[in-house]
């Protein structure tokens, strides 16, 4: 068994031998049907007998509420938002990844540093200091990558605009068709962004563009395997046959 | 970030940094409260930044402490951010303008404690890659009981974080902060070299350390704006008809 590691310089006094269970990423931009998703499996490993942690972006009990007004208030400046965001997610990686890890749960993640990088590039960030930022992140057992071409992806931006990220996103003090115009460029270059990562970090391209009834079986098999093989692993010595 | 991320070294900026570092108690903040002085009195541009100074992070960290919640990485994280901002917002902008910039800690502080905590030296340099080199950065140099002593006659109880309580080299508080500051101290003798502090013999009288900081600082100074204007005591003795 291959075990856990960082991809870099890691996190002081982590035994990562103590690390039992499984980390699962979903990735992808906006709309691509993530926590959905993120619910259906689950659901399902559950109804299997697995202990499941499902987390996300920005929702650490030490910055999460601050950095929530911080988007809100557009007072910080890029480099400053992408420590932020990476302070965030290390107090989530050391007090809820990690120790559900040891306990051995599979652990879901909607979204995972690639999100947290690729926003960041957007925005003027460095890719080289933002990996060795990262590098104290652990390596995922599978990163799926839930991917919509441009079309697609317009469609369900379109589809989902006027509702939740319209307004979050305070887009509705400018004009309508820049806004449109502005969100749609925003996610065609975080999807290029998405796409850079792929062989880099060894995604999993999920097509995401059929309804959840098709992706989800897919997905599901493909989660399946990794599952699976922790099931084997943890049998006792010669019972496995 | 419009025009990209600037590293350390690169950036080309009208203004001069002069930063501060030492252990609590080498009276650095003294020195630094001394020099803007002398420079605000020979007419130059002067503009202050310190660590735990951007009001949204600081609220973060402050609880973050106060819960005792903080890891050596999360640490390490929520105090560079704390320092993005400062560097955003207070310290680039003056830079820009051509000011002097003075600091009360710096990048050294981070370096200093987070190995200290345990986190890797090579990531927390990498991490603060951003960050302006400063024109002059002096490190004031005192021995621990010396420290020790400024610190427990003057101000209220050593606070948990600042003990080094949280990585448990002490149970008792006192002999913490003593094992915690010395290793600070060592951090930042190997840095002297690294990134060329310039060190003050923090034992001498304040006296004597301002007169050499200020030379120093004046040689660095060549050619930097001064303020047009005018200070009050000028006024005043114009309205008295001065010709002086």
């Amino acid at each position: 068994m291959a075990g856990f590691s960082f991809f870099g310089e890691g996190l002081p006094e982590i035994d990562l031998a103590e690390l039992k269970g499984k980390l699962i990423v979903l990735e992808g931009t906006d709309g691509v049907g993530r926590s959905t998703h993120i619910s259906l499996l689950k659901q399902w490993l559950e109804n299997h007998g697995h202990a499941v942690l499902d987390t996300g972006m920005t929702r650490s009990a030490l910055a999460g509420k601050r950095l929530k007004q911080a988007k809100e208030g557009h007072t910080l400046g890029g480099i400053t938002m992408s420590l932020f965001y990476a302070t965030d997610f290390a107090d989530r990686l050391e007090n809820e990844i990690i120790p559900a890890l040891r306990a051995g749960f599979i652990v879901l993640t909607d979204r995972y540093i690639y999100s947290l990088m690729a926003r960041a590039i957007v925005r003027g960030a460095d890719p080289e200091w933002l990996r060795e930022v990262y590098g104290f992140a652990l390596k995922p057992d599978a990163i799926f990558y839930l991917r919509l071409n441009t079309d697609d992806l317009v469609t369900r931006v379109l589809q989902s605009a006027g509702s939740f990220d319209y307004w979050e996103s305070g887009m509705d003090l400018h004009m309508g068709e820049d806004m449109y115009d502005s969100f749609v460029h925003y996610q065609r270059w975080l999807l290029s962004e998405f796409d850079k990562m792929v062989d880099i970090y060894g995604f999993e391209i999920v097509d995401a563009s059929g309804p959840v009834e098709e992706v989800f079986p897919e997905l599901r098999d493909r989660v399946m395997r990794i599952v699976d093989a922790t099931a084997i692993e943890s049998r006792p010595v010669g019972s496995a046959g | 970030m419009p025009g990209g991320m600037k590293m350390y070294g690169k950036h080309r900026l009208p203004g001069r940094l002069f930063i501060v570092e030492g252990i609590d108690g080498s009276g650095k903040s003294t020195q630094l409260m001394l020099l803007q002085k002398w420079l605000v009195s020979e007419g130059y541009v002067t503009s202050f930044s310190e660590w735990n100074s951007s009001p949204l992070v600081r609220d973060v960290t402050k609880r973050g402490k106060k819960k005792q919640m903080l890891t050596p990485m999360t640490f390490s994280l929520i105090h560079a951010t704390d320092f993005a901002d400062r560097i955003e917002h207070g310290i680039i902008p003056p830079l820009k303008a051509g000011a002097v910039v003075l600091a009360d800690r710096y990048i050294y502080t981070a370096f200093a404690r987070d190995v200290v905590r345990g986190v890797s030296s090579k990531w927390v340099r990498d991490l603060y890659a951003f960050a302006v080199k400063p024109t002059v950065a002096f490190y004031f140099r005192t021995p621990l009981d010396v420290a020790m002593k400024r610190i427990l006659g003057g101000r209220d109880a050593i606070k948990y974080y600042e003990a080094g309580m949280d990585i448990g080299l002490s149970e008792d508080i006192e002999e913490s902060f003593r094992l915690f500051q010395s290793r600070i101290i060592d951090e930042y003798e190997k840095m002297v070299d690294e990134f060329g502090l310039v060190a003050i013999d923090a034992t001498r009288s304040i006296e004597e350390q301002q007169t050499e900081v200020r030379k120093i600082v004046s040689e660095a100074l060549t050619g930097t704006k001064k303020s047009k204007v005018r200070r009050w005591l000028d006024l005043a003795s114009l309205a008295k008809g001065s010709r002086k």
